[in-house]
C-alpha cells in the first residue's frame, strides 16, 4: 500500500520509552503506531494523513507484561494474542475480550494500548478494564501518571490523553472471582461489537463491577446495578427475577444509538440479555468454587 | 447475465467487434486447416525437431516419430501405426520458423490466409496445465499453485514503467446539477499530468451493457453517490487522490427518488414485465395466503478491487482489465473513446473474484481516456470503500405475493407484485426483470398465474449482475409462500412442495414446456411409472435418506450462535430445520444471440512435452475463479487423448466467449472447445501431426430462445433449467437473535459432474453467498447514500458462520447440452436464503418476511 501512503512524511523509531516521550515533545504532530490495525486503516481511508509517525515497535519495555502481585501490568504493546494466550488465567475477563478482537492477523498485531489510545467506544478491551478497575499508565517528559480507567474515556475517541503523552502500561486488577465477557455481533467472528458487557465478581468484598461497550459515546459502568442485592447468605436464593433485574439496570446505563450495526432499542435489549446470562455465570461459578 | 429483453437483439448482441467471426455470416464458422508451424519463440524454443530425437525419446504406440501423430479417443485401440515404407523418405523440416501462409498447407475452406495468422509464438503469459485430468476428474488447476503461493498477478498487481496512477472523483450527492467544475487547482499540483471531465471524452458520452445510458463522466447531473464527476492522473496514486480532493465541483444538490415504489407509480422505471396466464381472479381456492417480502441490496464483494493498467499504443491501446466479459467490454470502451474496436486490444488481467460485479464497466473507459491524453500507461484501482461505490450491487426487492391451493396443497393461482430497484442507471436491469417475471413462481406447476415486475429508476446505487439474477430475490418470496401455505394446511414443507413439483412435459408460467431432463439411469426408479419423470420430486425424495444432524452434546462457544462472543453456553438456543428450492436459468435468454468462440491448435511438442502432442487453447473466456481454465484442459485431454495442454491468453485477438456468468462457460465456451476439439480430431485422422500443426475454431451456440412477449410474459425464454434444493439447519439464540447455521444439506442436478472438486467450490461458494443474504449481507443506504462501504459494516459470513456442507450430487443429463451438463454456479445462492429462513422462522415462530434477518428482527423490532 505504498502508494496509498503521504507523499512525505517523518518516521521515527525511538528504542527507549524516554527518547519516545522526548521524540513526542519536540514533535507533537507526531502519531505513535504500534500494531496499526486502527491507524493503518484510517490513513488507507484518507481519514487521517499524520505528518509524522512514531513507531513503538522498538521499545522492548512495551512489550511484555509483568506480575505485579495483586495485579497484572501490561505493557502497552502487547498483543491481544497474548493476553488470550497467557492471561487467562489471572485475567478472564479481558482474556475473554481480547478473544473476540477481528482475525487472527488483528489480534497478533493489534495492542492492548492502542485499543485505548483509539478510544472507540466499540474497543473490546475497555468493558473488561472498566470492570475490573484497571488503571493506565502514561509517560511524558513530565514524568509518569497513573489514570484511573473510569477517568479515562472522554468522549467518543477521545481520551485522557493529553499532547505529548504516550500510554506505556495498563495495570489490572488479578480476577478475585468469576468474570465474564459477552459480545454481541451479527457475525460470529470477526465482527464489530453492537453491543459488549464485561462483569467481574470478587466473593471475597461480594461486590460487582460491570463494564458496557458499543452502546454510548464512551464505555460505561452500571452502578446501579453494581448495587444490587444479592443474596450471599442464601446463594440458592439467586433468581431469574434477581438476574433480569440487574440487565434491566445495565441496559438503563447504557446511552445507546441506532447505526448501521443496530438500533439503540436493540442494544438496550441485548445488554439486558447478555447482564442477566452474565450474572447468572458468575454467580453459579463462584458457588461451585466455593460451596458454603 | 445481461439478458436483452427487446425482441429484436441489441447491437452488441449481433456478434461482436470487427475482428470477431460475423457469426450470422459463418453459420458454423468452422475454419479448419493446416496451420504453419508455430514461430520458433516462447516457451516452446527448444522444440525444433520432432523427428529422430522424438524417437530417441518415446516408446510407446502415441509418441516417437515412428508412429504417426493420431488421435486416440479414450478406450478406442490405437490406429496401426504406418509401415516404414510409408514414412517420408525425405528428412522432415523441423518444426521452425512458419512458413508464409500462402504456402501453408491445404486448406479445407478457403480461409486459411484470415486464420493463419494467428498461429505463432506462444505468449510469456500462455499456461501450461498439468498433464492429467479428463472430464470427470479433479486435477490441479493450473493456476492453483500461483494463487496459493501468492504469485499470481491479478489485476491490482500489474505495473508498467513510466506509468501513471489514475482517480476517480466521485459525487458525494445521490442526486445534483453540477453547476461548474474548476480543475485548475488540481492540474497546479506538480506531478498531476492530466485532470479531464465529461467536456474531455473523446466519443460517445454514455455506455451500458444492454442501453448506454449510463455517462462516462457525470454531464452536467449526477444521480447516484459515487457517479464519476471527474478523473486525474498522476505520478502515485496518492498525488491523483489528493489532485482530486482539489477539483472544484459546485454542486446544486436535488432531492434524491429513493423509493422504488414511488418511482414505478411515477413511470420511471426501466422495464415493466408481466406474466399472464388462466385466470387467477376466478380460480377458486380452499387457503389463501398473502405476505409482503422484502430483499435487502446484496453486494457481490469480490475480494479483488476493481483494477487494469491501459498502455497507449501507436495510435490505439492494450487494455488490460480484470472483466467477466472482454467483447461486451470493447464494444461499450471504443464508441466512448472515439476509436475503432480495432485499434483497441483487450487483454485479461487475473481476476480477484467476480460474482457479477465486473459485467459492467468500472475503470475501463477512465484509464484508457488518461492513457490516451498523456502518452503514457495509466493504472487505476479502487480501494475497498471505492469498490463499493464503483460496482453494480444485487436488486433490492419488495414483493407482494398471493398464492391460492386446493386443500390438498396443489397450487390454483400465484399472483405477485415484484418492484426491482435498478438504481440511476439500466446496467442489465431490463434482463434481471425478465428472470424474477418468468421465474415468478418457481418450478412448480400452476395454471393460473398474474405476475407483474417493474425494474425502477432511482437514485439509489445502480444494481445489475450478480449470481442468482433476479431469481434470488422472488426465490426468497415463493419459497416462504410455499412453506406459509405448507403451514396453514398442516403439510410437511416437503410433502407440499413435491405436489406441486413440475415434470417433464408442464409449463412454467411462460408456456415454456419442461424438457431436456434424462434421469440418471443409476437413480432408483419411481415407484410410480405411470407419473411424468419429475426432476424437482426427483431431489426432495433423495432427502429422506439425509438425516438432520442431531445436536452434539458438549459444545464449544465457537459452536453456538454469537461464536468467541460467548453470548450463550446453551441458553436461549433453539433448533430449527426449514428447505430452500431455486429455479434457475442457464446461459443468456429471451432470444439473445449467446454464443462462443474457440480456438484448439495441436503440434508435436517439444522435449519438455515429450515430444507428444500438445493442445493450445485459445478462447476469451473469465476465469473467475469458478475453475474454468482447467475445465478447458479436462475436455481437451478428454476429446483428443493428449495429455499436454496450453492455455493461450484470454483476450480479443479471438472471438467472443461470452460472459463468465448465468452458469454458462461450461456450456457454452466448454461447448466450443469440445467442438474445436472435435474438428481437430477429425481432421488429425488423415493427417500426421508432424507435417505441421492441425488447428480448428468452432463457434458454439445452445438452442435459441424466444423473447417473452410483452403483454403475456409467454415465449421459450430459457435455454436450460437448473435446480437446487437446500436443507438448512440453524441455532438461533432466541433471546439475543443471533443465529448460528449448523447444517447445510443441498441436493443439486448438475446435469453431468465435469470436475467434482470445482463442482463442490461453486456449491459451497453459492450456498454460503445464499448463507449471507439470508443473515447478514446489505448494502444500507439511507437518502441514496450508502452507510456501510467497507469490510467493518458489509460483513460477509467467516469460516466460523458456514457450516460444513453435505451435498448430494444429481446427473439428470441434458440432452442438449455438452456431456449432458447443466450450469450449476448459480442455483445454490438461489436455495440457501430460503432455507436458512424457513430454519430461522421454524426455530422461532416469527413469519420473517425480509432478508437479511437482522438480530433486532427476532427480538425488539419485527419488521413482520
Amino acid at each position: 500500500m505504498t502508494a496509498a501512503a503521504p507523499a512525505r512524511f517523518d518516521f521515527h523509531r525511538p528504542a527507549a520509552v524516554a527518547e519516545a516521550v522526548r521524540l513526542l515533545a519536540e514533535h507533537p504532530e507526531a502519531v505513535p503506531v504500534a500494531g496499526g490495525t486502527d491507524l493503518m486503516v484510517a490513513v488507507n481511508y484518507r481519514l487521517t494523513r499524520p505528518e509524522a509517525m512514531l513507531d513503538l515497535t522498538g521499545l522492548d519495555e512495551l512489550r511484555d507484561w509483568t506480575d505485579e502481585g495483586d495485579t497484572v501490568r501490561i505493557g502497552s504493546g502487547v498483543p491481544y494474542a497474548r493476553i488470550t494466550a497467557e492471561l487467562a488465567a489471572v485475567l478472564p475477563g479481558l482474556a475473554a475480550a481480547a478473544r473476540t478482537v477481528g482475525s487472527p492477523q488483528i489480534r497478533s498485531r493489534g495492542t492492548i494500548g492502542g485499543n485505548l489510545a483509539t478510544a472507540s467506544p466499540a474497543g473490546d478491551a475497555h468493558p473488561p478494564l472498566l470492570a475490573t478497575g484497571a488503571s493506565v499508565e502514561i509517560a511524558s517528559t513530565e514524568g509518569v501518571r497513573h489514570v484511573p480507567i473510569g477517568e479515562f474515556y472522554l468522549g467518543p475517541k477521545r481520551s485522557a490523553l493529553r499532547p505529548g503523552e504516550l500510554i506505556t502500561a495498563v495495570t489490572v486488577p488479578k480476577a478475585a472471582g468469576p468474570q465474564q465477557f459477552l459480545k454481541v455481533g451479527t457475525r460470529n467472528a470477526m465482527v464489530i461489537a453492537v453491543c459488549s458487557f464485561a462483569l467481574a465478581l470478587d466473593p471475597e468484598t461480594r461486590r460487582l463491577g460491570t463494564g458496557i461497550g458499543s452502546a454510548g459515546p464512551v464505555p460505561l459502568t452500571a452502578p446501579d446495578a453494581e448495587a444490587v442485592e444479592l443474596p450471599w447468605s442464601d446463594p440458592g436464593r439467586f433468581d431469574d427475577a434477581l438476574a433480569d433485574e440487574f440487565g434491566r439496570r445495565v441496559a438503563a446505563a447504557a446511552r445507546p444509538i441506532d447505526d448501521v450495526r443496530g438500533t439503540a432499542d436493540y442494544r438496550r435489549h441485548a445488554l439486558a440479555v447478555c447482564a442477566a446470562r452474565a450474572l447468572r455465570r458468575v454467580w453459579t461459578a463462584a458457588h461451585e468454587r466455593n460451596p458454603r | 447475465m445481461p439478458e436483452p429483453a427487446t425482441p429484436t437483439p441489441p447491437p452488441w448482441a449481433a456478434g461482436g467487434v470487427g475482428h470477431t467471426p460475423a457469426p450470422a455470416a459463418r453459420p458454423d464458422a468452422a475454419h479448419e486447416h493446416a496451420a504453419p508451424p508455430a514461430a520458433d519463440t516462447g516457451p516452446r524454443s527448444s522444440a525444433t525437431g520432432a523427428g529422430p530425437r522424438n524417437a530417441a525419446a518415446h516408446s510407446g504406440p502415441r509418441s516417437g516419430a515412428d508412429a504417426p501423430h493420431r488421435p486416440q479417443p479414450p478406450g478406442e485401440p490405437a490406429a496401426a501405426p504406418r509401415t516404414g515404407a510409408e514414412l517420408p523418405q525425405e528428412p522432415r523440416p523441423p518444426i521452425g520458423p512458419p512458413s508464409p501462409p500462402a504456402s501453408a498447407a491445404p486448406t479445407l475452406d478457403g480461409e486459411a490466409a484470415y486464420r493463419t495468422r494467428t498461429s505463432a509464438a506462444v505468449p510469456a503469459n500462455a499456461v501450461t496445465a498439468r498433464p492429467d485430468g479428463t472430464v470427470g476428474q479433479s486435477p490441479i488447476r493450473p493456476d492453483a499453485e500461483a494463487k496459493v503461493n501468492g504469485t499470481f498477478d491479478y489485476a491490482s498487481d500489474l505495473a508498467f514503467d513510466g506509468m501513471l496512477w489514475g482517480h476517480t472523483l466521485r459525487s458525494p450527492h445521490p442526486r445534483a446539477l453540477i453547476r461548474s467544475i474548476d480543475t485548475g487547482p488540481a492540474l497546479a499540483l506538480p506531478g498531476v499530468a492530466a485532470v479531464l471531465t465529461a467536456a474531455d471524452v473523446p466519443g460517445k458520452l454514455h455506455y451500458g451493457l444492454i442501453e448506454a445510458d449510463q455517462p462516462v463522466l457525470a454531464p452536467g447531473e449526477v444521480n447516484y453517490q459515487g457517479e464519476p464527476v471527474a478523473i486525474v492522473a498522476a505520478e502515485t496514486l496518492d498525488l491523483a487522490r489528493r489532485a482530486a480532493e482539489r477539483i472544484a465541483v459546485d454542486y446544486e444538490p436535488l432531492e434524491p427518488q429513493c423509493d422504488p415504489s414511488e418511482a414505478v407509480e411515477a413511470g420511471a422505471y426501466f422495464r415493466y414485465q408481466p406474466v399472464r396466464v388462466g385466470d387467477p381472479d376466478t380460480a377458486e381456492a380452499a387457503v389463501v395466503v398473502t405476505r409482503e417480502y422484502e430483499v435487502g441490496m446484496q453486494d457481490q464483494a469480490p475480494l479483488g478491487p476493481e483494477s487494469g493498467v491501459a498502455v497507449p499504443t501507436g495510435g490505439g491501446l492494450v487494455l488490460h482489465v480484470a472483466t467477466q466479459w472482454l467483447h461486451s467490454d470493447l464494444e461499450q470502451i471504443a464508441p466512448c473513446l472515439g476509436l475503432e474496436p480495432e485499434r483497441i486490444h483487450l487483454e485479461m488481467a487475473g481476476i480477484g473474484g467476480a460474482f457479477g460485479a465486473r459485467e459492467d464497466l468500472s475503470v475501463q473507459i477512465h484509464m484508457a481516456m488518461l492513457a490516451l491524453r498523456t502518452g503514457r500507461p495509466v493504472k487505476m484501482m479502487y480501494d475497498r470503500a471505492e469498490s463499493f461505490l464503483g460496482h453494480v450491487h444485487r436488486h433490492p426487492a419488495r414483493m407482494r405475493y398471493e398464492h391460492g391451493a386446493d386443500a390438498d396443497g396443489h397450487l390454483v393461482y400465484v399472483k405477485a407484485h415484484i418492484v426491482l430497484d435498478g438504481g440511476a442507471y439500466a446496467s442489465t436491469t431490463e434482463a434481471v426483470v425478465g428472470n424474477a417475471a418468468s421465474l415468478a413462481v418457481g418450478p412448480y406447476r400452476v395454471e393460473h398465474a398474474s405476475i407483474d415486475a417493474w425494474g425502477a429508476r432511482t437514485n439509489n446505487p445502480p444494481c445489475g449482475a450478480m449470481r442468482g439474477f433476479g431469481a434470488v430475490q422472488t426465490c426468497f418470496a415463493y419459497e416462504s409462500q410455499m412453506d406459509a401455505l405448507a403451514d396453514a394446511l398442516d403439510l410437511d414443507p416437503l410433502e407440499i412442495r413435491r405436489r406441486n413439483a413440475i415434470a417433464r412435459g408442464d409449463q412454467l408460467i411462460t408456456g415454456q414446456v419442461i424438457d431436456a431432463y434424462e434421469p440418471d439411469p443409476a437413480a432408483p426408479a419411481d415407484p410410480d411409472r405411470a407419473r411424468p419423470f419429475s426432476p424437482l420430486a426427483d431431489l426432495l425424495d433423495r432427502f429422506t435418506d439425509l438425516p438432520v444432524p442431531p445436536v452434539p452434546a458438549d459444545r464449544d462457544i465457537v459452536e453456538l450462535p454469537g461464536g468467541t462472543g460467548n453470548t450463550t453456553h446453551g441458553e436461549g438456543v433453539r433448533r430449527g430445520v426449514g428447505y430452500g428450492v431455486g429455479l434457475k436459468n442457464i446461459c443468456y435468454s429471451e432470444g439473445f444471440d449467446d454464443y462462443s468462440t474457440a480456438r484448439v491448435r495441436l503440434e508435436l511438442g517439444g522435449p519438455e512435452h515429450d515430444g507428444e502432442p500438445v493442445a493450445y487453447i485459445h478462447t476469451a473466456a473469465a476465469e473467475v475463479g469458478q475453475g474454468h481454465w482447467n475445465l478447458q484442459t479436462q475436455i481437451a485431454r478428454t476429446e483428443l487423448g493428449v495429455r499436454h495442454v496450453v492455455l493461450l491468453p484470454n483476450d480479443t485477438k479471438i472471438g467472443s466467449a461470452g460472459s463468465s456468468s448465468a452458469s454458462r462457460q461450461s456450456y457454452m465456451t466448454g461447448g466450443a472447445v469440445k467442438a474445436a476439439c472435435e474438428a481437430v480430431r477429425d481432421l488429425w485422422q488423415d493427417r500426421d501431426l508432424a507435417d505441421g500443426p492441425i488447428e480448428a475454431t468452432r463457434v458454439f451456440r445452445h438452442r435459441a430462445t424466444k423473447p417473452m412477449d410483452p403483454v403475456t410474459g409467454q415465449g421459450d425464454s430459457h435455454v436450460q433449467l437448473a435446480l437446487c434444493v437446500h436443507r438448512a439447519t440453524v441455532d438461533v439464540d432466541v433471546e439475543l437473535g443471533l443465529v448460528k447455521v449448523v447444517d447445510l444439506t443441498c441436493v443439486q442436478d448438475v446435469g453431468k459432474i465435469l470436475n467434482p472438486v470445482a463442482l463442490e467450490g461453486q456449491i459451497h461458494g453459492g450456498t454460503a453467498q445464499g448463507l449471507g443474504l439470508a443473515v447478514m449481507e446489505e448494502i444500507v443506504t439511507d437518502g441514496g447514500r450508502v452507510k456501510n462501504a467497507s469490510f467493518t459494516d458489509y460483513l460477509i459470513p467467516t469460516i466460523l458462520d458456514m457450516p460444513p456442507m453435505r451435498l448430494r450430487i444429481v446427473e439428470n443429463a441434458d440432452p442438449e447440452a455438452p456431456y449432458g451438463l447443466r450450469g450449476a454456479g448459480e442455483p445454490p445462492t438461489l436455495s440457501s436464503t430460503p432455507a436458512i429462513v424457513a430454519a430461522i422462522r421454524d426455530a422461532t415462530g416469527l413469519p420473517l418476511t425480509r432478508v437479511p434477518v437482522r438480530p433486532e428482527h427476532l427480538t425488539v423490532r419485527r419488521p413482520s
